[in-house]
């Protein structure tokens, strides 16, 4: 079994903008904006270096989609800021239309997504994003697992011509991918080797799944994990190759399980290999307040959920 | 710059373009187009300094952005006798597997047009962005928008209107069709939008009227007088007072004609109120 060690605990969300800031220095086309969260994007930093390409809309973001839509005619290549329900939900149509249909280069990077955002509560936990943005065509849709991760998603989506759905969150996580990965858009990372369940898992369940997978090896369960940081265009043929292997598979994602990861990858199995799932997602709710570690307790979000969906699924076969 | 007897006769074709095609799928919307036809001729004949041929990111040149995309009968007549495409290809409006989709995109590649626009309220926005990105490119062409004066019922106008006077976006002119109807009724009965004069000025813009919106000479001559007013540090805004459906006089002073198409005999009666002067299609 592989080992994986968290090298100190960071938020996804400075990964963001440490990208961001490797890019203001790479790609002179690259220009952010943000609707008043700058200090929670960790967009500081590009903002005091390249002033004259950092926007700052104010809290109004439908006239941020659409501004970012007008700046990709000019050849920009914007990156937009705010929390995921503001960059979602609240800008669906604007989205829709000056960004997708158009066929716009905008790169819409969303903070503070699913329970892990805490305190703050059910307004601003959206679960639904990820459902949002993966039905819009064209729109490739990314939820990363770590802090270095997520920079190199940031610095790689700047090299890819078309709209971007980039998911990420605020709580400090464990961060066990490698520096400087290559980050591949479409691309499943292949984490654990295993023959009796598939863990496939997006943003911070993926440090869960590598946990659960501990556990199940214990109780000599080989379980593979899958990391699918792009849910649009879902690696199908990582999924399928591996429940070859398996015949059975649990998805897990901190969003519900309603439009979700979850039904991108029953979708695959059902047209290629129907195949037992068991769904590690939230089950069709509004969050609620509290810390996001008891919340994702509550919510069923975390390696001992992913454990019981795994031993579920492996009955079932 | 053509001379104003050919544009006025190019105002009489686009105005046969506009009932030819919403007549032949018996759909489309006739009203607002034919009440901005004088403004369309003088913007792409006259005002905008244009590159021949099409390149999305339009550097070099003036960009226009139409907000209210239920208009496109007048966009589509005035691109295609501007060299954009062939003007056979109005035949097209509306039918299937046509770049003349029933609100203009770019999703069918159809040269001219930068931005899908129908669902209301988002030109201003995409405006802006267009005129930063000119800025920051060091490119000192102009930004024209065209909104509906409905439209501006929608909350995201406003603000993008905020925005543009907060950051001296001086390199747009937004225009407002100021027809006074929408789908439902007059604005004012719709939803009374107080004095958009003012409205426009208290948010920090350069505001001026043209009150003459059917007159193509007052329009030139409005929109010329626009453009030295930008590069002064506000966005400028012209209220082009305009009479829905124009030129066609069963069409004209009501909504009823927003999005309705004419018969075979009011085909007739409307062509023959606007005569072919430079070839239907």
């Amino acid at each position: 079994m592989k080992k994986y060690t968290d090298t100190g605990k960071k938020d996804t969300r400075s990964g963001f903008g440490d990208g961001l800031t490797e890019l203001g220095k790479t790609n002179k086309n690259v220009v952010a904006m943000c609707a008043d969260l700058t200090g929670s994007l960790k967009m500081d930093d590009f903002k005091e270096n390249h002033p004259e390409r950092f926007f700052q809309v104010g809290i109004a973001e439908a006239n941020m989609i659409g501004m970012a839509a007008g700046m990709t005619i000019g050849g920009k290549i914007p990156f937009t800021g705010t929390f995921a329900n503001f960059s979602t939900g609240r800008v669906y149509d604007q989205i829709r239309q000056s960004v997708a249909y158009s066929g716009k280069n905008v790169k819409i990077c969303a903070s503070h997504a699913g329970v892990t955002l805490g305190e703050d509560g059910a307004t601003h936990q959206i679960l639904e994003d990820i459902g949002l943005m993966k039905m819009l065509p064209g729109m490739t849709v990314i939820n990363t697992c770590d802090y270095n991760q997520t920079k190199a998603a940031t610095i790689a989506i700047a090299k890819h011509d078309g709209p971007v759905y980039l998911r990420f969150g605020r709580p400090k996580v464990a961060n066990f991918t490698p520096d400087n990965q290559d980050f591949k858009i479409g691309k499943a990372v292949h984490l654990q080797e295993g023959t009796d369940v598939s863990i496939v898992a997006t943003g911070h369940l993926v440090w869960e799944a590598l946990l659960a997978a501990e556990t199940l090896n214990e109780q000599g369960i080989k379980a593979e994990v899958l990391n699918i940081h792009t849910i649009k265009p879902l690696d199908n043929k990582a999924i399928l190759d591996s429940v070859k292997k398996t015949r059975c598979v649990v998805t897990a994602e901190e969003h519900n399980y309603l439009g979700g990861l979850g039904e991108s990858v029953s979708r695959v199995l059902a047209e290629n290999t129907p195949t037992p799932q068991e769904f590690v997602a939230t089950n069709d709710t509004f969050g609620e307040s509290g810390t996001p570690e008891q919340l994702m307790e509550k919510y069923g979000l975390n390696a001992d959920a992913i454990v019981k969906a795994a031993l579920k699924v492996i009955a079932r076969k | 710059m053509a001379d104003l007897q050919q544009l006025e006769a190019l105002v009489s074709q686009v105005r046969r373009d506009i009932l030819r095609q919403v007549h032949k799928v018996n759909s489309g919307h006739p009203g607002g187009s034919l009440g901005c036809t004088e403004f369309f001729v003088a913007l792409y004949k006259v005002l905008m300094d244009r590159k021949d041929g099409f390149s999305m990111d339009g550097k070099g040149e003036d960009l226009f952005f139409l907000s209210n995309g239920h208009i496109s009968p007048v966009f589509y007549s005035v691109l295609a006798r501007s060299g954009y495409f062939p003007v056979e290809e109005l035949n097209t409006f509306r039918l299937l597997n046509s770049r003349l989709q029933g609100h203009p995109t770019t999703h069918e590649g159809l040269p001219g047009v930068r931005i899908a626009s129908g669902s209301l309220g988002q030109g201003i926005s995409v405006s802006i962005g267009a005129a930063q990105a000119k800025k920051l490119n060091n490119d000192d062409h102009l930004i024209y928008t065209l909104c509906g004066d409905g439209e501006l019922q929608e909350g995201q106008n406003w603000e993008a209107i905020m925005y543009a006077a907060g950051n001296k976006v001086d390199n747009l002119i937004v225009t407002i069709d100021l027809n006074g109807q929408q789908i439902d009724g007059s604005t004012d009965n719709v939803l009374p939008m107080g004095n958009i004069k003012a409205k426009f000025e208290a948010f920090g813009w350069d505001v001026m009227e043209i009150e003459a919106g059917n007159n193509l000479e007052a329009v030139i001559d409005g929109m010329k007088t626009a453009k030295t007013k930008t590069g002064n540090g506000k966005p400028v805004c012209v209220l082009l007072h305009t009479i829905m459906g124009h030129g066609v006089d069963f069409m004209m002073h009501t909504h009823a004609w927003h999005g309705k198409a004419p018969n075979d005999e009011q085909l007739a009666v409307g062509l023959a109120q606007n005569p072919e002067t430079l070839g239907d299609y």
